[in-house]
């Protein structure tokens, strides 16, 4: 069978090149018009106003100030994605193992928070956390605490509400990837002499790598650019680039500056992504199975 | 070649009950269904076992709890003497080879096999002889550095195999591992099983439900239907005298034909039966039978003879011959049910014409009566 790049299957019918393209249209035109116009406007912007150069990029990297949220950023995804791998791993793992209506109650548990609003997600874990929130309120009464903690604007309630916002990215990738692997994988490892973890470590674990990278790369890239949770949970001190960006649109107006960052930021993601697609090839042999 | 495997069997086998494995009174309930329903099987040290049965039949219960991916609701296992019921899989020693391929895609056919080594801790060096010889040892030297994904079905298994026995355990079990190969490849496969086998003198606990796979390849056979061991016995013995009406049914073909026992006769005994229809026919009783029992008697095809009509026995007519080469079938109309009587070709007797009347006589011990349940 000769492959065409361009046409595909769907419900049994093969669409032609052409067909393919003017079905794809609306979705390509919504892309260009809202999406890679203003992208490349901004861009365009960054780079030629006020003249041709590269003075607004250099201006990122020379003040300490923006470097500092830039490192923060990359430190703030990279913890919030360790932090979703660990929950969301053995979250998936239970859901992958079970069936029947415990298998819709975790799923329903997953997903739910994807149906809402993530302001809302949000200003419930300011509920929780603020001086006489809930947490604070069980520590006292137990008599951990004496005074109420300061748990609000802290890098660690930016770290914590952000992985919880995003967990769902995590265990859905994991959750696929874990269902792929029959059973009788787990049970060749088991009777081949692999106690429990030794069949996780050899045999679970390297098969799930593939879904490891998506869903790391998921919650890493849309935390790299996540702005309500960071704004509302995370003081001054804790600002991220997409609040970085925001103040100086709507603030102070320079628009070129924040072409500049989003610049940045956006080679960063396009190298990573390149590197992930690189380190996914893994999973061609594992696709075979 | 596998020399070295070899050596370490034998000396392994010295052992007194190694390789036994015993099943006591095993019972498995799954919600509604009980999956197995008392089941004793006590399998000799170095014995090929096949358990043969239809499919739902328990077959695979059974050897999860050999296993140890399943638990008991009662009885108990006991592997070379060992109580190993409550054991977990990785602590029994077991080589097993399933139904679906399950090599670990990520590995190198090499790792495959030296997987079950480097869990045993055995060093590099001795990991890569050792998986270098199983391989050998299942015609696939050479395909070492493959991934399981570059490799036929049937070179799959053999992998698998290699991968099973490479730890010499002193048990191997197996679940239909033939049954996703095409016919040839499974017969080949099906020699290798047992020359290795016979070879490193392991004991083989093999599930199918294909009858010619495990009378072929098993020194005895344990028959199972809706979670119930029916007969364990030889091929030989199955065929000849099955203990049940199922077994009588399931290996190889019989007719069958309901009659009365005209007197009480004990196992094995010589009775009349009055069959259906009138006629009086001599059988063999399958079990104590008492007189007025109801029974169905089982004759096999093959046994069935033809003689002149009126020359005594119970009459036929022939409706149909079906010519098939080797041999001939013959549908005769009695008083009874429809009679199925085979012919090879060469046989004296010239082949009936459909509508001949012939008369059918069949050798007692050729007719095994069953009570009706
Ligand atoms: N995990 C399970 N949950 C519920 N019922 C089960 C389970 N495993 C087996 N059963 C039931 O137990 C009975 C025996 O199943 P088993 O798999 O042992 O049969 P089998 O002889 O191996 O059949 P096959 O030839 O189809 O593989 C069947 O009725 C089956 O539906
Ligand atoms: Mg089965």
């Amino acid at each position: 069978m000769t492959k065409r790049p361009t046409s595909f299957t769907l419900g049994g019918r093969t669409y032609s090149p052409a067909a393919s393209l003017l079905l794809a249209t609306p979705f390509i035109l919504v892309m260009i018009l809202a999406f890679l116009l203003p992208l490349f406007t901004l861009l365009h912007e960054s780079l030629s106003v006020p003249k041709f150069n590269l003075d607004n990029y250099a201006r990122v990297f020379d003040q300490e100030v923006y470097l500092r949220v830039m490192l923060r950023t990359l430190r703030i995804s990279a913890l919030v994605t360790i932090a979703a791998l660990l929950l969301g791993y053995p979250l998936a793992w239970l859901i992958a193992r079970s069936r029947g209506l415990l298998l819709g109650l975790l799923l329903i548990a997953v997903l739910l928070p994807l149906w809402t609003s993530v302001l809302v997600r949000t200003y419930a874990w300011l509920v929780l956390l603020q001086r006489n929130g809930v947490v604070n309120q069980i520590l006292t009464a137990l008599g951990l605490v004496d005074a109420p903690v300061q748990f609000l604007y802290t890098e660690g309630a930016v770290v914590l509400a952000m992985s919880h916002v995003l967990l769902p990215f995590m265990v859905l990738p994991l959750y696929a990837a874990l269902r792929g692997i029959p059973d009788d994988y787990m049970r060749a490892a088991q009777v081949l002499g692999a106690g429990g973890f030794a069949a996780f470590r050899h045999v679970v674990l390297p098969l799930t790598l593939p879904g490891v990278a998506s869903g790391c790369l998921m919650v890493f890239l849309l935390a790299l650019g996540f702005f309500v949770t960071p704004a509302l949970v995370g003081g001054p001190q804790q600002m991220m680039l997409a609040t970085l960006v925001q103040q100086q649109v709507t603030e102070l107006l320079d628009w070129p500056f924040s072409g500049a960052i989003i610049g940045v930021l956006l080679a960063f993601v396009l190298c990573l992504v390149l590197i992930f697609n690189r380190l996914i090839r893994l999973d061609r042999f594992v696709g075979q199975v | 070649m596998s020399k070295y495997l070899h050596e370490r069997r034998n000396s392994s086998i010295a052992v007194g009950s190694a390789g036994q494995v015993a099943v006591r009174d095993l019972v498995k309930r799954y919600a509604d269904v009980v999956a197995v329903n008392g089941v004793s099987l006590d399998v000799r040290g170095g014995e090929f076992l096949a358990l043969l049965g239809p499919s739902g039949s328990g077959k695979t219960t059974i050897l999860m709890n050999i296993a140890g991916f399943d638990f008991p609701d009662s009885g108990r296992i006991e592997i070379s003497g060992r109580d190993v019921t409550w054991m977990s899989p990785d602590k029994r020693d077991l080589g097993m080879v399933f139904q679906r391929y399950t090599l670990f895609p990520h590995m190198s056919v090499l790792d495959n096999i030296a997987f079950p080594l480097r869990m045993r801790k055995v060093g590099r060096a001795e990991r890569e002889k050792r998986a270098r010889a199983a391989l050998q040892t299942v015609r696939l030297d050479g395909y070492g550095d493959r991934r399981p994904a570059q490799l036929s079905g049937g070179q799959q298994q053999r992998v698998a195999l290699a991968r099973a026995i490479v730890y010499n355990p002193q048990v191997l079990l197996m679940d239909e591992p033939l049954s996703a190969l095409d016919k040839n490849l499974r017969e080949e496969m099906q020699i290798e099983i047992k020359h290795l086998q016979r070879k490193l003198g392991v004991t083989v606990i093999f599930v199918t439900h294909d009858q010619t796979e495990a009378l072929t390849m098993a020194d005895r056979v344990a028959v199972l239907n809706l979670g119930a061991l029916q007969q364990i016995g030889a091929p030989k013995d199955l065929y000849e005298a099955p203990a049940t009406e199922f077994v009588a049914g399931f290996i190889g073909e019989s007719n069958f034909w309901p009659g009365i026992a005209t007197s009480d006769a004990a196992a094995n005994e010589q009775l009349a039966v009055q069959l259906e229809g009138g006629e009086i026919a001599q059988a063999c009783a399958a079990t104590p039978l008492r007189k007025g029992t109801q029974v169905r008697l089982a004759v096999r095809p093959e046994r069935v003879r033809l003689g002149p009509a009126a020359a005594g026995g119970v009459g036929g007519t022939v409706e149909e011959a079906i010519y098939a080469g080797s041999v001939t079938t013959l549908m005769l109309r009695t008083k009874g049910p429809i009679l199925r009587a085979r012919l090879s070709a060469g046989d004296e007797t010239a082949e009936p014409r459909p509508g001949a009347d012939l008369s059918l006589t069949w050798r007692p011990q050729d007719a095994r009566a069953y009570p009706t349940s």
